[in-house]
């Protein structure tokens, strides 16, 4: 099986483990998703399979979403995301995946990939914390600007241009971030729902992808 | 209103049966403490001064004053280290936090005794067929 499932933030809590500790978690409901689409390195020259979360109206969908999703005998998906495998796999087309896999296989900690939050156009200060400027002592109207740029700095000293990088006002969030190594806590079947210890990207509702943690390898849970 | 997913997880960490206490209570929290591999249930008596949250995440803070310097505990509701909470005495309050404690020092400190149990008539409902002052002066 693969190791991954699509899932929508639902929101944040605190759970108590057995020496009753308190855990902050984010709940996160985690499939049922449906196999749309299963690549192998013959054809695509990957391996891989496209999984599809949350159902869609056919009336709301073009026609070439509902002809992919008839292909694997379901409706219109939401939130569409290939999950890359390293060797083939036995899954098929039409097949559902589950959190069950998390629990049958013993996953004890996952990366959690998502879009953060957007806050458009912002600011130094919100952006990369800057300090700002002195509120008073002569600072006339550029109490948030970022200051100086060095302007000799680039290009070791001889000026001309700004170095690159230099952090400046600009789009914040709305950025592909994966929180890695994130406990899993419980997991249940029932009601397709994931508690993962901290904090995850993005807002509540919005669609993130949980798969096994790629750098800490799970213990076995008893 | 909470997510109702919320709702369904936080169910299985949730105490069934909770002490009820108000706000000015004075109540006895046991702790649970492990030490090493032997586990003992501390008390911790003094007055309820604050109650916050819902769900799991519900929290209140206790006040007492322990070799004449204050200290406040805020325990979760629903943590299974909170062996028991017992009710001593009701404290007679018109405020759901009372942090006037803090600047209260000495006599100042006790609150008057609610004589009234938990859970009965409330003194604020007007009893069965009570009828509002101002119709009874509008039939005059």
């Amino acid at each position: 099986m693969i190791a991954a499932v699509l899932g929508k933030k639902v929101g944040m809590t605190r759970l108590f483990d057995p020496k009753g500790a308190s855990v902050s978690v984010t709940l996160v409901e985690a499939g049922p998703c449906t196999v749309l689409a299963v690549r192998s390195k013959d054809v695509h020259r990957y391996d891989g399979v496209q999984l599809g979360f949350d159902e869609v109206k056919a009336s709301r969908s073009k026609l070439p979403a509902i002809g992919h999703a008839r292909k694997a005998n379901t409706t219109p998906k939401r939130f569409i995301r290939e999950i890359r495998l390293t060797e083939p796999t036995d899954v098929k087309q039409g097949d559902i995946v589950t959190v069950e896999q998390f629990e049958t296989r013993g996953i004890g900690y996952v990366d959690v990939i998502g879009m953060t939050r957007g806050f458009g156009f912002q600011g130094v200060m919100k952006r990369h914390h800057f300090g700002g400027q002195p509120g008073s002592h002569g600072t006339e109207r550029k109490h948030r600007s970022p200051g100086g740029i060095g302007a000799m700095a680039g290009d070791r000293g001889r000026g001309r241009s700004i170095k690159k990088g230099k952090k400046m006002a600009g789009h914040m969030g709305a950025d592909r971030r994966t929180a890695r190594n994130q406990r899993l806590i419980q997991i249940d079947k029932d009601k397709n729902l994931l508690a993962i210890e901290g904090a995850i990207p993005g807002p509540r509702g919005g669609y993130v992808v949980i798969r096994e943690s790629k750098t800490k390898k799970s213990k076995a849970k008893a | 209103m909470r997510n109702r997913l919320i709702q369904a997880v936080e169910a299985s960490h949730q105490k069934s049966s909770k002490t009820q206490f108000v706000i000015g209570d004075t109540v006895e929290v046991g702790v649970r403490i492990v030490e090493g591999d032997k586990e003992r249930v501390q008390p911790f008596i003094g007055v309820v001064i604050g109650q916050r949250g819902a769900g799991t995440s519900a929290t209140f803070t206790v006040r007492r004053i322990v070799n004449n310097e204050g200290v406040e505990r805020t325990f979760p509701s629903h943590s299974p280290r909170v062996a028991h909470i017992e009710v001593i005495r009701h404290g007679k309050v018109r405020r759901s936090k009372l942090y006037f404690l803090r600047d209260r020092v000495g006599k100042a400190r006790k609150l008057a005794e609610r004589r009234e149990i938990t859970g009965e008539a409330t003194p604020e409902k007007p009893p069965a067929g009570h009828k509002p002052r101002a119709a009874e002066l509008a039939s005059v």
